[in-house]
């Protein structure tokens, strides 16, 4: 039986699309859930997208953490779900507290596009099983508001406790607290990163890599992380 | 219907009605600061029988502004549909005159796109400007029933030195990236150049594409009586009103009073619901006939469905849905307000149609229906405000054969070409001193025009929606269409200021020769044609004469390649006080590629394989980077294009991508080979050794031209040996030019043979550290 992973459409949200092709490509079935509808289809795993949610009104993420979808999934996430917030998806889980700090405007002040190099630094998770530890990978990074903030006491608590699951490297694109690109929580089910994952999972249409032209796959690991996490559940 | 039952007591609103126009006939009207002429305003008085009211006013104001009724430009595009055969028809589903052409590419499939203009309002407030250009070329194409997949922008700055050029880059940089960011459409390239003639005047064109299945197709229409027009998306709200005739047909003056009110805004946000509800809406099939709001508002759209269908229709304008309830009915009519769409939905459909734009919270207001008269009815409340012919406002427009006159200025600046400048003796080249002629080189690809683009691109989302598969710096945008199968379009769009104003007919050939090259270089097909024409005013002769020269060209030049234009924008009134900018006529080519992974990188990956120059250079340096960037001068003629040779070189390059034999391809154009050598050998970072003798010898050029020649129909590919002689081979068959000039290594070096030897790193900080250190 194949897996089914819902991927959450807010209006404003861009990469909803994307995201149901990754996990199409992953192998598992898309299930598309709707922001006003609390029912989360009994998925087995949950994908926030990234985009515009609701304009970005207010604060990024801010209104779309009160969705009645958004409901429904912290408390499934609290109950063990796994969760992956991509880029407007970790600023949705940052403003529900399912993860902690902030996301405020890039240091640079303007958008960034490029293709990021990050080191996974926590393979203790549903969606990043499939790497090895310390891996270096390469997917897309798209933002305007990617600075990650935390208080002194946050900070420390994650890197104490081990949260941190991506880093940036070979420089920092958005002012990010401690080149913190993406964190995980406690338990491990939820996890939220600023680049994005569903951009590099099929040669042609990602990253440049050394080999070939926009051939970079990297994302699709956290795709068939979460399927291999289920199967073994 | 209800909307229109009279109510008891009846009392007068103060608006100028119909009636009181026909009992009126002496009141004096305001049409010349509407922008209309004397014979303009007879000529409506005449077709009406009676003076206008102040809302038909108001309606043949906008609608018969240059920029909607194209009155100066229409003689002269007509040729775009005369002058082609029944073959360059065949993939045309819809061809000029609607909201955009549309292009069958195969497999079921068909894509629309269009370029327009947003240049006035860009610099008056660059970011809401050139936002909301983006947001008006979407909602085009989403009126054809497509389904938007990608935007460009072609942009054109004043000086970089110049303190103002950075106000107008921020902004309008900032509001692409703010609205096209936000619809989640890729921004797969475009254009940017300065040049002090954009000083007071910067030109901001946007492209948009979509693609739908054949059955999906569109109309701008309302033709079934008792249809309802209903309008939804955003409210209506005083920004823009008047845009359309107060800005896009008035020249900028330095006193002028502030016109930024007439500047829209745009919501993003707003539109992306607005593009996913009308998917929505065709996909249900419960719209007969759809119109974006866009310049002229509610005037277009009303008289422009009802004339498209042959029909009528009867509205009531207290209907409409405001964001401010004083907006008077003129306003309301002119208002450019943006993320709107008008659909005409018959009556049997309206509660599905409900139940989607409830869906996604979109407002709605039932404002009309169609009738079977040829007659556009608005009503205010129980009065009656318009009454005409929807036929006169949207089509029947007036068309003026405005003077011509060839420039006085013209034989003097052909003559002054670089063999006679600087006092007859010609401008200075550096053959025999290898170290000034390699200096030259670093000048010229670190210019802000050649520089890399990077710092303005890298603010545009170029990965939504997965399907891109060619983005900037590469040649063209290319982006999948059928994820089933791979099929897909390329898009390059080009223009050359500079060429035009050395002769407009030549330059437009050569913007459509370099866009139609760069299609080819990717391995796509080149198929269909839009375009941008920015000129001065059309009321300069000089400026007429320009534009007359430039559409023949382009014209003559679409009918040799044997490519339809399918539509196109005309942006007149470009200059400062009395001075034009130089004819910027952006054409912009649509190419198919059976499956984008046959796609052609732009740049050298692999070490060991040869690198080959097809094409001859000849010394053609007038009009060039080289003159304007080392001696800043402009004179002479433009490159001679020869379309039948780029045809067979675009078939050669089809060909030997087809057999795999390409590792990259990449067009020469701008600043020659100095320039493809230098983007070739930085694109992945891949060393090569390059030697110029071979060239110099064949084509009996020196080593200024062998590196700095702006010659047509040129290519750089680089092939791996073992496809060596099949590719010489086929070369040769087809009478392709083909010499051997370098090879690819993995020094980390490019050496130009007895020129000089850079490192990558240093070469790569000079092309890509310019707009940084400018604009960062």
């Amino acid at each position: 039986m194949t897996m089914k992973i819902g991927v959450v459409t807010f209006p404003g949200t861009l990469d909803d699309r994307d995201a149901q092709r990754a996990v199409r490509i992953a192998g598992a079935t898309a299930v598309p859930l709707w922001h006003a509808d609390a029912n989360l289809h009994k998925v087995d795993a949950v994908v926030l997208p990234g985009g515009f949610s609701y304009g970005d009104y207010l604060r990024c993420g801010a209104i779309a953490a009160q969705a009645p979808v958004t409901e429904a999934i912290i408390k499934a996430a609290n109950g063990g779900l796994p969760v992956l917030g991509i880029c407007n998806g970790f600023q949705v889980l940052v403003e529900s507290h399912l993860l902690p700090g902030g996301l405020i405007r890039n240091e640079a002040q303007h958008f960034i596009c490029r293709d990021q190099k990050l080191r996974v630094e926590n393979i203790n998770t549903p969606w990043t099983n499939q790497f090895e530890l310390n891996q270096e990978i390469t997917i897309p990074l798209k933002n305007g508001e990617g600075g990650y903030i935390a208080t002194d006491e946050t900070l420390k608590r994650l890197e104490g406790e081990g949260l941190v699951a991506f880093r940036y490297l070979d420089g920092n694109p958005n002012g990010s607290m401690n080149d913190i690109a993406g964190l995980r929580n406690e338990r491990g089910n939820v996890v939220g990163l600023m680049p994005h994952p569903e951009h590099a999972v099929e040669a042609g249409f990602g990253p440049d890599t050394n080999i070939a032209m926009r051939s970079g796959i990297d994302g699709l690991k956290f795709f068939t992380s979460v399927i291999n996490a289920l199967v073994n559940a | 219907m209800a909307l229109f039952k009279k109510k008891t007591p009846f009392v007068p609103s103060g608006v100028d009605t119909t009636a009181n126009a026909a009992a009126t006939p002496q009141k004096e009207q305001p049409y010349a600061l509407l922008g209309l002429k004397d014979d303009e305003y007879n000529r409506i008085r005449e077709i009406l029988g009676r003076r206008p009211s102040s809302s038909e006013l108001a309606m043949y104001s906008v609608m018969w502004s240059e920029h909607c009724s194209y009155k100066s430009s229409k003689i002269y595009l007509r040729q775009f549909g005369e002058k082609v055969t029944e073959d360059m028809k065949k993939h045309l589903m819809v061809g000029m005159g609607e909201n955009a052409g549309v292009v069958d590419i195969g497999e079921g499939w068909a894509v629309t796109f269009k370029v327009e203009s947003h240049n006035h309002p860009s610099y008056i407030e660059p970011f809401q400007g050139a936002a909301t250009g983006v947001g008006g070329i979407v909602r085009d194409i989403l009126t054809m029933g497509a389904r938007p997949i990608a935007v460009m922008d072609q942009l054109r700055f004043g000086a970089p030195e110049n303190p103002d050029t950075a106000r107008v880059v921020h902004g309008v940089v900032d509001g692409i990236s703010f609205y096209g960011n936000c619809l989640g459409l890729p921004n797969i390239g475009g254009e940017t150049v300065f040049d002090k003639v954009y000083q007071g005047n910067p030109l901001v064109n946007a492209l948009s594409v979509g693609a739908l299945r054949h059955e999906d197709l569109k109309l701008a229409k309302a033709s079934n009586p008792g249809d309802l027009v209903i309008l939804f998306g955003a409210r209506t709200g005083a920004d823009g009103i008047g845009g359309v005739s107060v800005l896009a047909s008035e020249t900028f003056d330095s006193t002028g009073p502030s016109r930024r009110p007439a500047v829209q805004v745009g919501d993003p946000f707003a539109e992306k619901v607005l593009i996913e509800c009308c998917l929505e809406l065709y996909a249900a099939q419960v719209v007969a006939g759809i119109q974006d709001l866009g310049g002229a508002g509610i005037s277009c759209a009303t008289s422009e469905l009802a004339s498209n269908g042959g029909a009528g229709m009867r509205v009531q304008l207290q209907h409409v849905l405001k964001r401010d309830e004083s907006l008077t009915p003129e306003e309301i009519l002119m208002s450019e307000s943006q993320e709107r769409m008008m659909g005409v939905v018959p009556k049997k459909h309206l509660k599905a149609f409900e139940a989607i734009v409830n869906k996604w919270e979109v407002e709605y207001s039932v404002i009309g229906e169609v009738i079977n008269e040829d007659r556009l009815y608005i009503n205010w409340g129980e009065e009656e405000i318009v009454n005409v012919p929807p036929r006169t406002v949207a089509h029947d427009g007036p068309v003026y054969e405005r003077p011509v006159a060839y420039p006085a200025y013209q034989d003097a600046l052909n003559a002054n070409n670089v063999h006679v400048a600087a006092n007859g003796n010609g401008l200075h080249r550096q053959n025999h001193n290898s170290s000034e002629l390699a200096a030259q080189v670093v000048q010229i690809i670190s210019s802000p025009n050649q520089a890399d683009k990077g710092w303005i691109t890298d603010q545009y989302d170029r990965y939504v929606g997965g399907n891109t598969a060619l983005a900037q710096p590469d040649d063209s945008g290319m982006v999948r269409v059928s994820e089933t199968t791979g099929l897909g379009i390329a898009i390059a769009t080009d223009a050359n200021g500079r060429f035009c104003q050395l002769d407009p007919y030549q330059g437009a050939k050569l913007a459509l020769a370099e866009a139609y090259r760069n299609v080819a270089v990717s391995g796509a097909s080149p198929m269909a044609v839009t375009n941008c024409l920015n000129f001065g005013s059309p009321e300069n002769p000089e400026v007429m004469w320009q534009f007359k020269q430039a559409t023949a060209g382009l014209a003559d030049g679409c009918l040799e390649l044997g490519i339809p234009v399918t539509g196109g924008n005309v942006s007149f009134y470009n200059q400062t006080g009395d001075v034009a900018i130089h004819p910027t006529p952006v054409v912009g080519v649509l190419g198919v590629i059976d499956d984008v992974a046959r796609r052609i990188p732009s740049g050298w990956q692999d070490a060991g394989h040869n690198i080959y120059l097809l094409g001859v250079t000849k010394d053609e340096l007038d009009g060039s980077v080289w003159s304007e960037v080392v001696h800043g001068h402009l004179g002479g003629r433009p490159p001679v294009v020869d379309l039948a040779f780029e045809k067979q070189l675009a078939e050669a390059i089809a060909a030997a991508s087809e057999q795999g034999l390409l590792a990259s391809a990449h067009d020469l154009s701008e600043a020659g080979l100095a320039q493809a050598v230098a983007e070739c050998t930085l694109r992945f970072g891949m060393g090569a050794r390059i030697w110029l003798n071979e060239i110099c010898e064949r084509d009996g050029v020196d080593r200024t031209a062998a590196l700095f020649s702006e010659s047509t129909g040129r290519v750089l590919v680089s092939v791996g040996r073992e496809d060596d002689v099949k590719f010489v081979g086929l070369c040769e068959a087809r009478g392709i030019p083909v010499l051997r000039i370098g090879v690819t290594d993995n020094s980390g070096e490019l050496e130009i043979q007895e020129l000089a030897t850079w490192n990558l790193a240093d070469l790569g900080a000079a092309h890509k550290g310019t707009l940084a250190e400018l604009f960062g």
